[in-house]
């Protein structure tokens, strides 16, 4: 916040000591990075990008620096700045700053999009860089460099499978694997594992949420629920009983066998529309530590971790996809309390019937961070 | 003194644009899918034997995309998303003549860009004034850019409208008129249509619509005088007229509607996917529509439907093109084209051109009392957006191509 304002603060001055034309580059940058929401800033932005993008290559890593802290918005900004004047060079036949984008791309201390970005160019100025980099990048925290590099790993253990080579093959798979965060480059690992002989815990690679409670239903009609606190959002007592949607309802311990962490609201609270369930779950932390908690499902649904609101989206049956929606938040050392609120509409149609969720906890990068005490995960159901 | 002067200059490009060299939004600049006076090449892509037809050039584009592109001054352009996670959103300038990307610029997309793995983050399709660029996304991200790639301004929508999305993927495709650009977000989450300021970005209005899933894209009703288009915005249970410059809405028509082909306009008759299809005339006096006609059986599927020459063309969802009389809604013809689609129809000359979900383009001769394919062309990878007919040619955008079909 400290930065913004001083951001803010530094294009003011600058601004109205009427620097906008000829301000040097890392004023005209503090321009780009104080851009805003509805349109902010555009005006004294648009001078300024012109001004930057028509800066020499020497200018690259600047703009790259200025990239970590940037908004999502002022990202934007700098990086099309940048990649004009990458174009510009390479068409004029300039050359790259190729020693700063490679130093800068290699340094995860930075910003893991404006690394990825100094190394697509870097690529484009030394055509060695990819496969040069690429074997030190397969525990990169940039999910992109990670990506290529298990994709590289793949792609040597299919060469060594087809040689002949089963052991060294099941070998790289294995280290593939564990690299692995994306869940198409996972699925074809496993399923190449398997052939080895190789049973993978799908939900702890993931760091899916297997070990649950869950009470419900209560009310939702007319999609009202939504913003009605029940009692589960008030207190965690597993012992309590409370007023349901139709009758008396108490917590019910559920563990989900489904390899994907799915947890079948209808299953285990009994087939319903216009209802309203919550599942909670104890986390065991070494430390404290950030942590992302990842949710899919069709339902409207509500995250809080240790009685914090990190994520409410409104929405149902608009689709179902792994790390759908991302809730932020910090977890304390020991014991510490997720808890899932997943609503149902009235829909008629049959592919809206659908109540379920699952939850993983993980890192920025999507590496699973697992409860201390967590039990191996049950047999996969068939 | 420089707005009011913008104001004269604007339709004026928006006249150019109607003169058929340039096609300015999603089926053209008056959202009606037909080329005006140009011709187009009868053959094109691979032709039954196997041989290419008419491909002046084929451009590899950086990314996936379902948007159609669209022609400004000579340049193609055209939208694309990349990434594993399709938060990459590029914008691609393509010389017409040549094919050579004149600029790229990229950026990170700032909202959802989770959607149907058929469909893309680039599925709305760019919009021009004539003299800007105004590229939309899936994930909400409106980028305005000058002819020659320079960033002018930037709005994350969802940033300010945050559960606006849906995880089958946004599609709506922006409208400019005048100088305000126009956008429809209609989902289950934040609802809304809105317009903006062409020159600074700002939000001059933004109404809410309803909570619904919908993909239809803005289209314009011309006026007779220079101010009074207004734009249309379909929803699954209602149809409503607006000024483009305040959002004030002029009337509603409560219908359900469906929710993917969009609408067209020809002079004050507009012609709406409910009910199968509708035609309503627009009472400018009376600040009203009166339904003319309703039928069911030619009733759109995924395309967009095609006004020309008197007579109203669909494709269902059997993949059927419907010819109907546009004055009527009687039925015309029926012809059996092959495959799905969702790529709106385009007219140019006597032929309309259909391209399937797979990528074969059919040719019709459109007639009186039938319709004849008289060529196909597989482009051989998957096409969902409205092609470009302009100045002779076709420009298609494939999954992963751009192309040039011209016979010279």
């Amino acid at each position: 916040m400290s930065r913004t304002i001083s951001t803010a603060l530094l294009t003011l001055a600058l601004s109205a000591a009427g620097v906008a034309h000829g301000a040097t580059v890392e004023q005209q940058i503090a321009t780009l990075k104080a851009v805003g929401p509805a349109s902010a800033g555009s005006g004294a932005a648009r001078e300024a990008w012109r001004q930057v993008s028509a800066a020499e290559a020497k200018t690259l890593p600047t703009i790259l620096n200025a990239l970590d802290d940037a908004s999502p918005l002022a990202a934007n900004w700098l990086r099309s700045s940048f990649d004009t004047i990458a174009e510009r060079t390479l068409r004029t036949g300039g050359k790259l700053p190729a020693t700063d984008l490679e130093k800068f791309a290699l340094d995860t201390r930075h910003a893991p999009r404006a690394r990825r970005l100094a190394f697509e160019w870097l690529c484009r100025a030394d055509t060695t860089a990819n496969d040069r980099l690429m074997p030190q990048l397969v525990d990169d925290p940039s999910v992109e460099m990670r990506r290529d590099a298990v994709a590289r790993l793949i792609s040597e253990a299919e060469s060594q499978e087809a040689a002949g080579k089963g052991p060294e093959a099941a070998a790289t798979y294995r280290r593939a694997l564990t690299a692995a965060r994306d869940l198409d480059q996972v699925q074809a690992i496993v399923k190449k594992l398997e052939t080895f002989g190789d049973k993978v815990d799908l939900p702890a690679h993931f760091g899916f949420v297997v070990t649950w409670k869950l009470i419900g239903p209560f009310d939702n009609t007319d999609e009202k629920g939504f913003d009605v606190a029940n009692p589960p959002e008030n207190e965690l007592n597993f012992t309590a009983e409370y007023p349901g949607k139709s009758g008396a309802v108490k917590w019910i311990e559920h563990t989900t066998s489904d390899p994907y962490g799915k947890v079948d609201m209808n299953n285990v609270l009994g087939k319903a529309n216009a209802v309203t369930g919550y599942a909670a779950a104890e986390f065991m932390a070494a430390a404290a530590r950030p942590v992302e908690l990842r949710l899919a499902s069709t339902n409207a649904n509500k995250i809080w971790l240790n009685g914090k609101l990190i994520a409410q989206n409104n929405v149902y049956h608009a689709g179902e996809q792994l790390d759908q929606y991302v809730g932020k938040g910090e977890l304390k050392p020991g014991k510490n309390h997720i808890l899932v609120k997943i609503l149902q509409n009235e829909q008629k149609e049959s592919w809206a019937q659908d109540w379920n969720f699952q939850l993983r906890a993980c890192d920025a990068a999507g590496t699973a961070i697992l409860s201390t005490d967590r039990k191996a995960s049950p047999v996969p159901s068939k | 003194m420089r707005r009011a002067l913008l104001e004269i200059l604007i339709p004026l490009v928006g006249l150019t644009g109607m003169a058929g060299a340039d096609w300015l939004h999603f089926r053209g600049s008056d959202n009606q899918s037909v080329a005006g006076n140009s011709t187009a090449p009868v053959a094109l892509a691979k032709d039954e034997s196997g041989t290419e037809q008419n491909v002046a050039w084929k451009t590899l584009l950086p990314g996936r995309g379902v948007s159609s592109p669209i022609l400004v001054g000579g340049k193609l352009i055209v939208t694309a998303s990349s990434g594993h996670n399709q938060d990459r959103l590029h914008v691609v300038c393509v010389d017409a003549k040549t094919g050579a990307i004149d600029w790229e610029r990229q950026f990170w997309a700032t909202g959802r860009t989770l959607c149907h793995p058929t469909s893309s983050v680039a599925a709305n399709s760019p919009a021009s004034d004539g003299r800007r660029i105004f590229a939309f996304f899936s994930s909400n991200d409106l980028i305005c850019l000058d002819l020659a790639g320079n960033l002018l301004w930037y709005r994350g929508l969802t940033q300010e409208n945050p559960t606006a999305a849906n995880d089958v993927g946004m599609a709506a495709s922006p409208l400019v008129l005048g100088d305000t650009v126009i956008v429809q977000v209609e989902n289950k989450g934040d609802s809304f249509a809105t317009g903006i300021d062409t020159e600074t970005g700002e939000t001059r209005w933004q109404i809410p619509r309803p909570a619904e899933m919908n993909w239809t894209s803005p289209a314009v009703l011309r006026g007779s005088a220079p101010g009074t288009d207004l734009v249309l915005l379909q929803s699954p249970k209602r149809f409503t007229a607006h000024h483009p410059r305040t959002g004030e809405q002029v009337w509603s028509y409560e219908v359900a509607c469906s929710s993917v082909p969009s609408p067209v306009a020809d002079g004050n008759t507009v012609y709406v996917a409910a009910g199968g299809l509708t035609a309503l005339r627009h009472q400018p006096e009376a600040k009203a529509a009166e339904v003319v006609w309703t039928t069911n059986t030619l009733s759109p599927g995924n395309p967009s439907p095609v006004v020309y020459r008197g007579r109203v063309y669909t494709v269902n969802s059997s993949g059927v093109l419907l010819c109907g009389d546009a004055a009527t809604g009687d039925t015309k013809w029926k012809l059996r084209l092959k495959g799905q689609f969702w790529a709106t129809p385009v007219i140019a000359g006597d032929y309309l051109y259909a391209f399937n979900q797979e990528g074969l383009a059919q040719i019709v001769k459109l007639g009186d009392t039938s319709g004849e394919i008289v060529a196909r062309g597989d482009f051989g990878e998957p096409i969902f957006g409205t092609p470009v007919i302009a100045d002779g040619a076709i420009y298609v955008r494939t999954d992963g191509h751009l192309w040039k079909i011209a016979s010279h």
